[in-house]
């Protein structure tokens, strides 16, 4: 018996942990969804994450929901290297044939993973962009980064991109802060693909914009995720901007994945007490 | 030569757990047994709340079969779709298996043309390739052309059923798992969506579908499964 098709793992996480505090041998089994705590009653140390396993395929769009505080956007900000791990391993196929650990890494190699190999678009446009550069100097700053040195070029792509993610283009050597949130979103989007990177990691994208903006947004990541063929973790508190952008699905309770699944499947037949329940409460 | 069943559904049960109302267990389905050969048409018939569209989405995978297996063969393999993973799953759908829901659910202002046109987005023809090959379905399915490129969201009840069916068939799929596809429907559009089931037929779409109107089921069913109460009343054909 064999699949149809066999895809590759980008993407191999295993044993991802974070912990706050000076930690003791009970935190991970004291902690959990089980527990319903992050904070270990023996030493008062706060698991934020623990025992996250997970792959992401090719050109797949991995779902990632749960409450504030299910430990989803520690998992984000591990990856992209803004949180350090306490434990645990991630593999990216472009870096060392997969064969590396990403935390691993010495800091140069961390930089390199960063603004070759993944992009990051952050909740609040502030944290992923500086506001009171133009948005042309935004995107370039991170190609320079990847040492282009050329200007032409550097603004070639740059006004490719912010054409690619609808930002007009003439506004390119306008700063951000002068821009509406679902514009700084999408400047936020180019930046991320500047150096074409194959994983683009999202955090509650479309969280705070109008609904008529986040539709916009939506629609954009759909093409470009298949235009580009990349895959996508897609952090959201929002089921159905799971429902629409997502292949599978994790649900994170307390620091840990409670159930992997199809995303329809997590929706229409969910399996673990937790995703009942976030499944039933959706108006 | 023998020709193997397409699909071969045993034994299959679904039971619902819910948590929230203290392990409480509902059965959408129990025991059915059916095959189905290629290229033809198997409609899954009874009232409301007898299992059929249980019984269509445990084979689509939208629900965790509990028990038994759905065998499902191409070529020279055959796997077992109720034990497949989830990466096997979602190959299938790329590349076998099409799904129409009972209702449309689609990404707010995105086209109609674009809606249907996604899975030869997704398979790298271009913009144009993609809204020519909706178009000319649409067309075959008599949705004004005014609408093509206004959003579905806002469309009615039969024109949403258009886009929804068009979206499943432009890639031919060789299994087509249709829910309720004349539920919505005035007389004329159904009579252009039983045109469309049929042609897909000719061209050796293995059909299942979930129908109650027996006008449907006459036209275009190979086969009929009755189910009453989560189980297989009667098979005829």
């Amino acid at each position: 018996m064999s699949e149809p098709h066999e895809g590759k793992p980008v993407l191999n996480v295993q044993g991802l942990e974070l912990r706050y505090g000076r930690g003791c041998p009970f935190c991970v089994a004291a902690t959990g969804p089980e527990a319903a705590a992050n904070r270990c009653p023996h030493c008062g140390t706060i698991v934020a994450c623990a025992e996250v396993d997970f792959s992401l395929y090719e050109e797949e769009v991995l779902g990632v929901v749960g409450e504030s505080g299910s430990g989803k956007t520690t998992l984000l900000r591990c990856l992209n290297f803004d949180l350090a791990p306490t434990a645990g391993a991630a593999y990216l196929a472009d870096f060392e044939g997969g064969q590396a650990n990403i935390w691993d890494a010495n800091p140069q190699r961390k930089r390199y993973i960063r603004n070759h190999l993944m992009g990051m678009v952050y909740q609040n446009p502030r944290d992923g962009l500086d506001l009171d550069v133009t948005a042309g100097g935004n995107i370039a700053e991170r190609l320079i980064m990847a040492n282009q040195r050329h200007v032409g070029h550097i603004r070639a792509r740059s006004s490719y991109l912010l054409d690619r993610t609808e930002v007009p283009v003439d506004r390119m050597d306008e700063p951000p802060r002068t821009f509406s949130g679902g514009m700084q979103q999408r400047v936020q989007i180019a930046k991320a693909l500047a150096n074409g990177p194959r994983l683009l990691l999202l955090d509650e994208v479309t969280t705070g914009l109008d609904v008529s903006v986040q539709a916009r947004v939506l629609d954009l990541l759909r093409s470009l995720q298949r235009e580009l063929g990349i895959s996508m973790i897609v952090v959201s508190h929002d089921l159905g901007v799971v429902r629409l952008l997502t292949h599978r699905t994790a649900v994170m309770k307390n620091g840990r994945i409670v159930e992997t699944g199809l995303t329809d499947q997590i929706l229409e037949d969910p399996q673990h007490p937790y995703t009942q329940l976030l499944v039933n409460s959706l108006l | 030569m023998h020709v193997q069943p397409l699909l071969d559904v045993r034994d299959l049960s679904k039971t619902f757990v819910l948590h929230g109302l203290g392990a409480k267990l509902i059965t959408g389905c129990r025991n059915i047994s059916f095959q189905v050969m290629p290229g033809t048409f198997l409609a899954i018939t009874g009232v409301s709340g007898a299992g059929k569209s249980t019984v269509l989405k445990c084979i689509y995978r939208s629900y965790l079969p509990t028990d038994g297996q759905i065998i499902y063969r191409w070529g020279e393999s055959e796997t077992d779709i109720a034990r497949l993973d989830d990466r096997g799953v979602l190959n299938l759908r790329r590349l076998d298996i099409g799904y129409v829901s009972q209702f449309l659910r689609v990404v707010p202002r995105v086209s109609a043309l674009e809606v249907v046109g996604e899975r030869l987005l997704v398979e790298g023809a271009s913009l144009g390739d993609a809204r020519r090959e909706a178009g000319s379905l649409l067309a075959r399915l008599k949705l004004p052309e005014e609408l093509w490129d206004a959003f579905p969201a806002n469309f009615s009840g039969g024109e949403k059923q258009r886009v929804n069916i068009a979206r499943a068939c432009l890639t031919k799929p060789r299994l087509l798992l249709v829910d309720e596809p004349t539920a919505s429907l005035d007389p004329g559009t159904k009579r252009d969506v039983i045109e469309l089931l049929r042609e897909l037929k000719h061209e050796k779409v293995t059909i299942v579908a979930t129908l109650h109107d027996r006008e449907v089921v006459e036209q275009l069913a190979d086969e009929e499964v009755q189910m009453s109460g989560g189980r297989v009343w009667s098979t005829a054909s």
